[in-house]
């Protein structure tokens, strides 16, 4: 089975995120790979070893748009256990809406596909500097797969693919044929974390450096100029503060009514 | 005049009050529009038209719901190619913003999620990085997509209602033809509280509860509000996967917030920190959680709860 997994760089959320430029684009330092990302990697890990793993010829690429820190966040997938990586940089593809970003990536996983077809594309549900959950939807709309997003438990028979969605008013039961495409949500598997071996074993994987010109893709359908979308402002919001703190002294509960009573939530 | 076109999916027995939205956005943008999936009642189609819907698409199939978004986003573009409509607004909703996604790649139009507000030129505003900051972002493109969060407007009907004219829309023959299949499908029971993300309290629970959210639902129902909860309490299976709020749940953005027996978490904070009040109750001192609220209450919830439910009950009569 030949499956790529999108691995997306993102500002680490543990510190503060910041909308830098003229366009309004996320300031990438101190980025790591998405976190949901990883619960997509670990359920592509967990088909490819359920049919023997690399020994018999499965392959786990992970695949990542963005600038040069990028190739972190396949460096990490490798070391968690992915069999080889895919860098695609490119000066032009700064400023990409999910619109730029889908038709890029669409290209990237035709190229991958070039020399013998993709079974599955495995996405994180959501982005964690974007969370648009675009892409996943318009990677299946322009490369004519079966879409099967926010899968939360997932199954692969020969070709048939079966997953869980959950709704707010319905659990479904989704199925579809392979080739497809899948996004899956932090319920569906609990992620690996790389371990030595995984990381002296990632130095020798490789990882294929891809620019628009490899994948065919011309500079004025992405990035900033081929975005169907542009952010005009970004005001950061003042942090919130903390306000009143008091310790239960037996008579909290009313205190906490009278607060609500005196902000007119009552 | 430009038109604005609202997809309402399954619309049921009587109007959301997020589609209501969705209409008032329309009529500020221009003729209003609307498309619906699935059956439609008579007196729906009447609120349709009281609210300014002045055309009302339906699918010449009946079966778009056996399929995953693929072929509603088929059907919509084919609404706005009969439409001529500039602008579709939708539910921000998991299938909402996936048929927003699809529907963009097919006609070649800008999509904007979690719209908060959206201009009569089209700009539409938002919230992003965890509500860290505020946009304004619009279509570059013929054609905006746009999904837009409950609670954005007041509703309001135009003065000048009518019956809309009925047309069916063809879908297209290959719609499905790449479509995964919907092959079952368990319906979850109401609670009967308020939809979490368009409720105007929301008191939610985490580990702390420690099994037992029966203090937060009473304190819920005597405020009128919505029951959410944190990961760990969810993942403990206390409470269902539909209550999360956070990074990988629901974002919520009510008057009032109470947390209880939750920490705080940054995925946490992601779905929540963007409520007008925020009250927490938490034994720990320390919890990061107090670092946002507005009326922390170092305590045990098991006592402070059940007494603040006594007081409302109290004081309401
Ligand atoms: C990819 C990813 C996505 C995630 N998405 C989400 C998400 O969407 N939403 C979310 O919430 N989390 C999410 N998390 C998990 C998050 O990181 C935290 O682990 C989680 O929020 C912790 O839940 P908690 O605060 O209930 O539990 P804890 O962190 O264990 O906190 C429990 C709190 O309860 C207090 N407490 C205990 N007993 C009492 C009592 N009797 N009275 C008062 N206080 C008491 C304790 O002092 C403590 O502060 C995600 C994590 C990951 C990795
Ligand atoms: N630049 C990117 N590189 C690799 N994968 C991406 C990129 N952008 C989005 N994705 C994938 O698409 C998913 C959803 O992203 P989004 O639509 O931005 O919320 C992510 O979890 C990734 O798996």
């Amino acid at each position: 089975m030949k499956i790529v997994v999108l691995v997306k760089h993102v500002p680490d959320a543990q510190f503060d995120r910041h909308l830098t430029g003229p366009g309004n684009t996320t300031d990438r330092d101190e980025s790591i790979l998405s976190e949901l990302d990883e619960y997509a990697l670990e359920a592509a890990l967990q088909l490819s070893e359920a049919r023997g793993g690399a020994k018999a010829g499965n392959e786990v690429i992970a695949l990542s748009m963005g600038p040069a820190g990028a190739v972190n966040a396949v460096k990490k997938s490798l070391q968690i256990g992915a069999s080889s990586g895919a860098h695609l940089s490119d000066d032009a593809l700064a400023g990409s809406d999910a619109a730029a970003t889908s038709l890029a990536l669409a290209a990237a996983i035709r190229y991958l596909g070039a020399d013998s077809p993709v079974d599955l594309v495995l996405t994180g549900m959501a982005s964690t500097d974007g969370e648009t959950s675009l892409v996943p939807a318009q990677l299946a709309e322009r490369l004519g797969l079966p879409q099967v997003t926010f899968a939360s438990s997932l199954e692969v028979n020969g070709e048939h693919v079966v997953a869980r969605r959950d709704g707010d008013a319905h659990a479904d039961t989704v199925e579809a044929t392979l080739p497809a495409l899948v996004s899956v949500t932090d319920q569906i598997n609990e992620p690996r974390y790389p371990n030595f071996k995984g990381i002296l074993a990632a130095k020798k994987k490789k990882i294929t450096a891809l620019t628009l010109a490899d994948i065919g893709v011309d500079a004025a359908q992405v990035g900033a100029a081929g975005s169907l979308t542009a952010v005009e402002t970004a005001e950061a919001r003042p942090p919130r503060t903390a306000g009143t703190i008091i310790t239960d002294e037996g008579d909290a509960g009313i205190k906490l009514v009278e607060f609500l009573a005196a902000q007119k939530l009552l | 005049m430009a038109k604005a076109l609202v997809f309402i999916d399954n619309p049921g027995a009587a109007l959301k009050k997020s589609s209501l939205e969705l209409l008032t956005i329309a009529n500020s943008l221009g003729q209003a529009v609307v498309a619906v999936n699935g059956e439609l009642h008579d007196d729906v189609a009447a609120a349709l038209g009281a609210h300014g819907a002045t055309v009302l698409y339906r699918p010449s199939a009946t079966d778009l719901d056996d399929y995953l978004v693929a072929p509603k986003a088929a059907y919509l573009a084919a609404v706005v190619a009969a439409s001529g409509a500039e602008t579709v607004l939708l539910e921000n909703t998991a299938d909402g913003k996936e048929i927003a996604a699809r529907l963009g790649v097919k006609l070649n139009a800008g999509v904007i999620t979690d719209v908060v507000g959206v201009d009569a030129d089209g700009t539409a505003h938002k919230s992003v990085l965890a509500g860290s900051y505020t946009t304004t972002a619009k279509a570059r493109t013929a054609v905006a997509v746009l999904t837009v969060k409950p609670n954005s407007v007041d509703v309001e009907a135009p003065a000048a209602a009518g019956t809309p004219e009925a047309v069916t829309i063809d879908v297209p023959a290959d719609a499905t033809a790449n479509a995964a299949r919907v092959t079952g499908r368990a319906e979850k029971p109401a609670s009967g509280r308020p939809e979490l993300t368009e409720a105007r309290i929301v008191v939610a629970g985490g580990r702390g509860v420690d099994g037992d959210f029966g203090p937060l639902e009473e304190l819920a129902d005597a405020l009128g509000g919505a029951l959410g909860a944190s990961r760990a309490a969810t993942d403990a299976g206390w409470i269902g996967h539909d209550y999360q709020v956070g990074q990988t749940g629901k974002t919520v953005s009510p008057q009032l917030y109470i947390s209880a027996g939750i920490s705080g978490a940054i995925q946490q904070k992601a779905g929540m920190q963007t409520s007008k009040v925020i009250v927490a109750i938490n034994k720990d001192a320390e919890s990061p959680i107090f670092e946002i609220a507005d009326f922390g209450i170092i305590g045990d919830l098991f006592k402070v709860v059940p007494q603040a439910t006594e007081e409302i009950k109290k004081r309401k009569g």
